[in-house]
């Protein structure tokens, strides 16, 4: 689904990554992890288009996208969330949704401001879907609270709910557990499989080693920018390299 | 949904039915740059109070509207309905053109960028002397007509100007409400979640722009017909800053915030005419008393100091 081929990049003098290259297996939850500082960000960044590789290549669906900026590569159904959630404050849930079904629907600024019979019954359907994600993601209840206000762990199942509003195909989370607390992991857990089990291949970056293990079917560990090791997570906890980089030397 | 037309419905009846009971030409005459300004506020705050794009700029196509119809129908014997079209077009045209690089900057460098446009263009205005006339300005400008029925007094074009602002303002109510609107609001709250969404950010940033300009360029064209006299002194930068302080006191992504606005800048010089020479001063003052005290300016600021009023008065007795 998503191939990584030699991907570096470097900020300035700083090699933030090198040589980092991957597979994520379509229908497959995989995870990325690494202490901090290992550059999975940066790779996660790249993968989504916010900055291009300094070398290497993104494919995605055999597609090259390495130099594809984000809406395009959400038009071809990768899609992101991020790890300080990045909400639209000022408007509801209910439309912050809306704003997910974006590439679902075609109306431009001569409908829209014509109010066109087409638009308004595209404006139903989006409106109608919307609702249809939030009951996905368990915020119904919300839909007419500003984004905003809502609470840490909120905005994350809103975050998620909007995200899968554009139907990806490979949904890239970035530390989607930072921040919730335990309760509200479980519940995380469960929502990620359920997304996994609606056909969308999952990949995420995490710290949250149990959620990892529990969830994941491949994880790929990175360590000062390098690809450290990859496997199932079985093979990843026998790991002598992985065990040094997180425990470091006996 | 209901409401929503029901306000605009009532809207147009006290647009209708304003100039009735007023005797004096004056007032009417007030109004009808209550209704230019509200075209010209409308169009900037499409674009800073909801896409949350700056421009200092606005007065650069409010006066190319004016200069364009006012050059082509007085030189040229151009028909001034054919010239308000092309105009527009031509003014959209620009806006687009500069649009994709300009917008590419953000916050004080988009001001700098706009404010840039503005000035460039009130220079143009006042040496290009064979053609708009320079400081002195340029006169006997033609006045809109219909077949034989001529928009010559000030209630003819007290009705004509409203008929446009109320258009604009019922396009502009359809656009905010609708996907392209959400799209507009999500790039004002995070321009980089909109994109991952799959928003085209820079070029919707770039067709509000356009938007804008052309709505401007249309309020030009009106106001130089319905003065039939122009300088550039109507269209240098003080006007972009009276613009953005309608917008910002109004209320920002507010439709009918931008009007009130119009409204209470239009009139306040009149009631301040003692000022007139610092009237820059008192804006000044305005905004940042407004960005202080009602940061979502009167529309959204009133009712919530009333909220809190009312029940602390029901609390003492």
């Amino acid at each position: 689904m998503l191939r990584l081929e030699g991907i570096g990049k470097r900020f300035g003098g700083l090699t933030a990554l090198q040589g980092i290259g991957f597979t994520v297996a379509k229908g497959s939850i995989t995870g990325i992890i690494g202490p901090n500082g290992a550059g999975k960000t940066t790779l996660f960044n790249i993968a989504t288009g916010i900055y291009p590789p300094s070398e290497g290549k993104v494919l995605f669906e055999e597609t090259d996208i390495s130099q594809f900026p984000p809406e395009r590569r959400a038009q071809l159904g990768v899609v992101r969330t991020f790890q300080n959630i990045e909400l639209f404050g000022k408007m509801t849930v209910l439309e912050n949704v809306m704003v997910g079904l974006h590439t679902q629907s075609s109306s431009g600024l001569f409908a829209c401001s014509l109010r066109m019979p087409w638009q308004m019954k595209e404006e139903r359907r989006i409106r109608e879907k919307a609702k249809e994600w939030l009951e996905f993601a368990g915020i119904t209840d919300l839909a007419d609270v500003e984004a905003g206000t809502l609470p840490f762990g909120k905005g994350r199942l809103l975050e998620i709910a909007r995200a899968m509003a554009l139907e990806p195909k490979l949904l890239l989370m970035d530390e989607p557990a930072a921040g919730l607390n335990s309760r509200e992991t479980a519940e995380l857990a469960e929502l990620i499989k359920r997304i996994r089990d609606h056909g969308v291949t999952v990949a995420l970056v995490e710290h949250d080693m149990d959620l990892v293990m529990d969830i994941c079917d491949a994880l790929v560990v990175l360590n000062l920018g390098t690809m450290l090791a990859e496997g199932t997570p079985r093979e990843i906890q026998e790991n002598q390299a992985v065990i040094t980089a997180y425990l470091g030397e006996e | 949904m209901k409401s929503d037309k029901l306000k605009f419905l009532v809207f147009c009846l006290v647009v209708f039915a304003l100039p009735l009971p007023l005797s004096t030409g004056y007032l009417t005459n007030v109004l009808i740059f209550v209704g230019i300004n509200s075209m010209l506020a409308l169009g900037l705050n499409l674009l800073l109070g909801y896409a949350g794009q700056i421009s200092l700029g606005q007065a650069a196509f409010f006066g190319l509207g004016a200069y364009g119809s006012g050059v082509l129908t007085t030189q040229y014997a151009f028909d001034p309905w054919l010239s308000m079209v092309l105009v527009a077009l031509v003014v959209a045209g620009f806006a687009f053109a500069i649009g994709f690089p300009v917008l590419r900057l953000k916050g004080h460098y988009l001001a700098m960028a706009t404010l840039g446009v503005g000035v460039i263009a009130h220079i143009a205005f006042n040496e290009t002397v064979d053609l708009t006339g320079g400081p002195s300005g340029l006169s006997g400008i033609p006045n809109l007509s219909i077949g034989s029925f001529s928009f010559d007094s000030d209630l003819k074009n007290y009705y004509l100007v409203w008929s446009f602002a109320l258009a604009v303002i019922l396009l502009s109510l359809n656009l905010v409400n609708s996907r392209y609107g959400r799209a507009l609001r999500a790039i004002h709250d995070s321009e980089v979640a909109a994109r991952v969404m799959g928003v085209n950010a820079r070029l919707m940033k770039v067709q509000v722009f356009t938007l804008s300009a052309l709505i401007s360029a249309i309020a030009g064209s009106l106001y130089c017909h319905v003065m039939t006299f122009i300088s550039p002194t109507s269209f240098g930068f003080n006007i972009s800053v009276e613009l953005l302080t309608m917008v910002v006191i109004g209320g920002l992504g507010s439709v009918y915030g931008s009007i009130l606005g119009a409204l209470l800048l239009t009139l306040l010089p009149e009631l301040l005419r003692t000022f007139q020479d610092y009237d820059i001063v008192v804006y000044g003052l305005l905004l940042v008393c407004m960005t202080i005290y009602l940061p979502g300016g009167m529309v959204r600021g009133i009712p919530a100091l009333l909220r809190r009023l009312v029940p602390a008065r029901s609390g003492n007795a």
